[in-house]
């Protein structure tokens, strides 16, 4: 799985947790998870626990404070997906 | 300052009816929202009956904004947002706006915290998985859960309270509402009550012996106020919500005024002279009845119309024998008594908030809804205040005055006055 399926994949999981449309229309590596997509930070979790369902990973909270942008997500989510090889 | 409080929005979940039009129409036509139930036969409970919304829970999304529909789990803060949204609405207010009422509270009251809810969370830590619960759970198993949405959907500045009275609660709720805008603490409130009855709550009340059991093959037939063959009460679920307004600012934006609050009381009967935990202490109801009339500056005979608490056991005719003490009026001479949990049930929490939503509804259309299920009337009841005071099909006549009353475990009661609007 590259970058850009994983990308494709987490707007789907992005969705319900932004009322920002436009910018999940253009997301990119760059977009920030509560600047840009205005996310609540407390649902940060949320997003999190569903990635984890939705890849079979697992996300520790060391990951998951790396985490400030789609790009930084990718990185855990690829990183994750390299250790259950 | 003689502030006088008024109700200018109303909103409802109920068994028989889901929004304003179809509950009004319920309520006259004498239409059941009981069940049959099947889940509970299975458990081997006694009562194999309820009542139950038809609840759309995807009309929530007209309500909420997609983040916040997104996650919401729980029935009873579903009817709540549904019940609260309607009456602001109705009351010519709008969603989804970034305006703060500062002026605006809200009293909105419960028995449980979500316990569906709280069974998922139970499952998920028992098989340490707790860390897959997320950030929506504690928010909606809180007991404010329901204020806190409700507030928040309407963007509401004002003093936010969550009270619980068990079967009290809904009148205790709109009580306090009132009283705050009567001392001027606040211009306007959201107030009511809501409840979900899920299988282990039920099951706790079914062990009790307390709920209905000999009709459980004829639902519509299974909750029977002021009846010979009362067996017991049938549980409901659902909420509703009023808006109330001090009448000169309801006034000024020319809102509808569907009826005014003149006054009541909340008070207990101390669990003592045959008052428990879980029966009321007759004298507590009387001073709680005269208390709620005196504070209306009314006399028992201004009463046009009595919405008992009426739930279908052996205690509906001590608590009739109440009404007629504390209005001082008997057979020949009593005003129309009705039951609505003779076609809703029992809900708990909520049956304070919908029946006073049924006794506005009634102010408001000059009407009296029929006792459904009343064909054999108990007859020391029919002594007290004779058959003519227990219609069983709608009566239409000139209202002005309307009682109330609900009482709860914990020996609670709550009496409100309300009135056509002048």
């Amino acid at each position: 799985m590259d970058r850009q399926e994983i990308l494709t994949e987490l707007k789907k999981v992005l969705t319900p947790y932004t009322a920002n449309k436009e910018a999940l229309n253009s997301l990119n590596e760059q977009t920030d998870l509560i600047k840009d997509l205005k996310i609540n930070s407390a649902n940060l979790v949320d997003i999190f626990i569903d990635a984890e369902a939705k890849y079979d990973i697992e996300i520790d909270m060391d990951s998951a404070e790396k985490i400030h942008d789609v790009g930084s997500c990718i990185d855990v989510i690829m990183e994750k997906l390299g250790q259950q090889k | 300052m003689n502030r006088r409080v008024v109700i200018t929005g109303m909103g409802v979940v109920s068994p028989n009816g889901v929004g304003i039009p179809d509950f009004l129409n319920a309520i006259q036509q004498g239409t059941s929202g009981l069940r049959f139930v099947p889940r509970h036969e299975e458990l081997n409970f006694f009562c194999h009956v309820a009542g139950k919304p038809e609840f759309d829970w995807e009309q929530l999304r007209n309500y909420l904004p997609e983040v916040t529909f997104h996650g919401l789990k729980g029935s009873t803060i579903g009817y709540a947002i549904k019940a609260a949204a309607d009456a602001w609405l109705d009351a010519g207010y709008s969603l989804g706006g970034d305006e703060i009422h500062w002026d605006t509270g809200c009293v909105f009251g419960n028995s449980v915290a979500d316990t569906e809810a709280m069974k998922r969370v139970i499952s998920f830590v028992d098989s340490k998985q707790a860390r897959k619960l997320g950030s929506r759970v504690i928010e909606q198993s809180m007991n404010s859960g329901a204020t806190a949405y409700v507030s928040g959907l309407l963007g509401l500045g004002g003093r936010i309270i969550t009270n619980s009275a068990a079967c009290a609660t809904g009148s205790q709720a709109v009580l306090l509402g009132y009283e705050y805008i009567k001392h001027g603490l606040e211009k306007r409130m959201v107030v009511g009550s809501n409840e979900y009855i899920d299988s282990y709550i039920f099951g706790a009340f079914d062990s009790m012996r307390i709920l209905s059991r000999k009709f459980n093959q004829t639902p519509e037939r299974s909750s029977r106020p002021m009846s010979a063959s009362a067996n017991g009460f049938v549980p409901g679920s659902g909420a509703a919500a009023l808006v109330l307004e001090e009448r000169e600012s309801a006034l000024a934006r020319g809102a509808t005024i569907y009826a005014e609050i003149l006054g009541g009381v909340t008070n207990s009967g101390g669990q003592r002279g045959g008052g428990s935990m879980t029966a009321p202490n007759p004298d507590g109801i009387v001073n709680c009845i005269r208390g709620a009339m005196e504070n209306a500056g009314i006399s028992g005979s201004d009463v046009d119309l009595v919405s008992g608490h009426l739930t279908a056991t052996v205690a509906d005719k001590m608590e009739v024998a109440c009404w007629a003490t504390a209005l001082d009026r008997t057979r020949g001479d009593f005003p129309p008594i009705n039951s609505l949990k003779s076609m809703i049930g029992h809900c708990l929490s909520a049956a304070g908030s919908i029946e006073i939503v049924a006794i506005v509804l009634q102010l408001w259309h000059q009407f009296v809804h029929p006792n459904i299920n009343l064909e054999d009337p108990h007859p020391e009841i029919v002594d007290m205040i004779g058959l003519e005071s227990m219609p069983v099909e709608r009566v239409d006549r000139e209202i002005n005055i309307a009682a109330k009353a609900n009482f709860g475990f914990g020996d609670v009661n709550a009496c409100l006055i309300f009135a056509k609007h002048k």
